[in-house]
């Protein structure tokens, strides 16, 4: 009974007091308010005007427009970009991870703000790099046009712009967490004799899968929805170099409104279906991704 | 260069295939096409290059990119550490969607989020009507270009200043207390300091995103020169004309802009090392 009193006096006492460290309610509620409603304006409203202006006209109408001529062909391209510049560039993240922790050189920190450098780089002036190394006026661009293998205007060119603004996507999930890891694994599977693709194979790919496939994810997102760069070496030639972003740009400039809303909501479902994975995986896997990541 | 990445001494392989696959692609995607942007600017030569860039035009759009990159990251600095802070210390219902919500601006396109904004703060549009019937109008001005810089800037100061909120032991905060400061004291004096370091990392990475952003703004710009041009579109109009040398001199203006912002984030990482032992 005693105890019992003593229980509903704490209880009584606990509505009163509350932590030092911590905000009175109405201010609570008021930071919460003021977090969500910006949120909601800034993020949640530009997403769903884009759904909103889709459907405008009926579903119908959307799916019709995804069907045309341009929007097929700007969705193949865009796949096509994507499922070349993504694997190199995991290709690409891999190696210079591997290098960058596993080995001990001069210049590594050089090194890695190289890879960092597209991150501030505008992708305008990225598109513009391209087109003076690659363009026809070029050195290099002259003899590849005259053996048959344009780069600007045409495929290589949106792929190495693609690959330029994703460029540290995938070194820079996996460099904080194979530094975390250590080298001590590997070494010990080197005692025991394993060859250096056995080690990466049976070791270290094992425990980078998660912030790997991270990174790729991020590196797809970018990759599919790029427009700056692609805009300035692809020429726009609608039906052959117009991705999914620029072909959106040429409807919309046409006031042909559902179609580009049309393009636009399948690539913003696309972004939506990465922030879902994204999240599973930092729920998942929070202990294997990139210290930042753990929220 | 193969001397400045000399290997010490190590028994583990795949150095040179690593290294090897590493060199090779950032010289084919960074350092061969930039380098081929500053021979463009040799070869034209710098006076020519300053000419190109010394034009009212072209000064007008460098000094709008950047003067409204820095009120956007200014605006995200204060709404993203806020956002942070609401993430790391509060619960409330949706939390984790609002979380995963933060980094939309990441995942969503920029010629998307482009004709979004604009549909949305056009005169006929749902913010932008409100707008207009209260005499103002923000897509085609300079308020829309600052819109779509905020939004694309946006999870940056969250994502940098989220995890140190996370990190921070209350104990400081109630030996605060306990030595008589009050809730915003402790918040301004024991917080905020080490806020600071993360936070003026995710200001300058909005900064340097915005600086160069070009698919999100040019919809919502107007795009009329000397007053809602921006820099990057300067470079597309220069190439369209095929310009070259002068979208180079721009280019190249910009390139240098990058550079200075990649050296600020490194200096402000250096000097919270030094102070607070990590970034």
């Amino acid at each position: 009974m005693f105890d019992n009193a003593l229980h509903a006096a704490g209880g009584e006492k606990t509505a009163q007091w509350r932590p030092v460290a911590e905000e009175s309610r109405p201010v609570r509620i008021l930071l919460i308010a003021l977090a969500l409603g910006g949120l909601a304006v800034l993020v949640v409203a530009p997403l769903a005007v884009v759904f909103a202006e889709a459907l405008a006209r009926g579903a119908g109408q959307a799916l019709a427009s995804l069907a045309r001529p341009e929007a097929t062909s700007a969705i193949r391209l865009t796949l096509i970009v994507a499922a070349i510049s993504v694997p190199v560039n995991a290709v690409f993240g891999i190696a210079a991870a591997w290098t960058i922790t596993k080995f001990d050189f001069r210049g590594k920190a050089f090194l890695i703000t190289l890879i960092d450098l597209p991150f501030s780089v505008s992708p305008v002036v990225a598109g513009l790099a391209l087109v003076l190394l690659f363009g026809t006026n070029s050195l290099i661009g002259g003899w590849l046009v005259a053996s048959g293998l344009p780069v600007i205007f045409a495929l290589p060119g949106i792929v190495l712009a693609s690959i330029f603004v994703t460029f540290p996507f995938v070194a820079r999930e996996l460099i904080p967490v194979m530094i975390e890891q250590g080298r001590a694994e590997e070494e010990a599977a080197l005692t025991l004799g394993a060859s250096g693709w056995r080690i990466f194979l049976t070791v270290t790919l094992p425990n980078i899968k998660w912030a790997l496939l991270y990174g790729v994810l991020l590196c797809n997102a970018r990759a599919m929805g790029e427009f700056g760069a692609v805009a300035v070496v692809s020429g726009k030639i609608r039906g052959q170099t117009a991705t999914m972003p620029i072909t959106i740009e040429m409807l919309y400039n046409e006031y042909l409104s559902v179609a580009a809303f049309s393009l636009a909501a399948v690539l913003a479902l696309l972004g939506l279906l990465t922030l879902a994975l994204k999240t599973v995986l930092e729920w998942r896997h929070a202990d294997q991704l990139a210290a930042t990541r753990r929220h | 260069m193969a001397l400045a990445f000399r290997l010490q001494k190590s028994p583990m392989p795949g150095f040179g295939l690593g290294m090897g696959i590493t060199l090779a692609m950032l010289s084919l995607i960074v350092i061969l096409p930039v380098g081929a942007l500053l021979a463009r600017g040799i070869s034209y030569g710098p006076e020519a290059v300053w000419a190109t860039i010394n034009t009212p035009r072209v000064w007008a759009a460098l000094y709008l990119s950047f003067r409204l990159a820095f009120l956007a990251a200014l605006v995200n600095l204060v709404f993203g550490t806020l956002l942070a802070w609401v993430l790391a210390r509060y619960d409330f219902p949706g939390r984790r969607l609002v979380d995963a919500l933060v980094d939309l601006p990441f995942a969503l396109p920029t010629a998307v989020a482009g004709i979004a904004l604009t549909a949305l703060y056009a005169p006929n549009g749902v913010f932008g009507s409100i707008v207009r019937d209260l005499g103002g109008k923000i897509a085609y001005t300079q308020w829309g270009i600052l819109i779509a810089l905020i939004f694309v800037g946006l999870p940056f100061v969250t994502r940098t200043v989220q995890p140190v909120i996370a990190e921070i032991e209350q104990e400081v905060e109630e030996a605060s207390a306990t030595l008589g400061a009050g809730r915003f004291h402790t918040l301004r004096r024991v917080i905020l300091p080490l806020l600071l370091p993360a936070a003026l990392i995710g200001f300058a990475l909005s900064l340097a995103r915005a600086v160069g952003e070009y698919g999100s703004v040019i919809f919502i710009a107007g795009n009329l020169p000397m007053k809602t041009e921006i820099a990057p579109l300067l470079i597309v109009i220069k190439l369209e004309e095929f310009d070259y040398d002068g979208a180079a001199a721009i280019g190249i203006a910009m390139l240098l802009i990058s550079f200075a912002m990649l050296l600020a984030i490194n200096l402000i990482q250096i000097w919270s090392r030094r102070r607070i032992g990590h970034v």
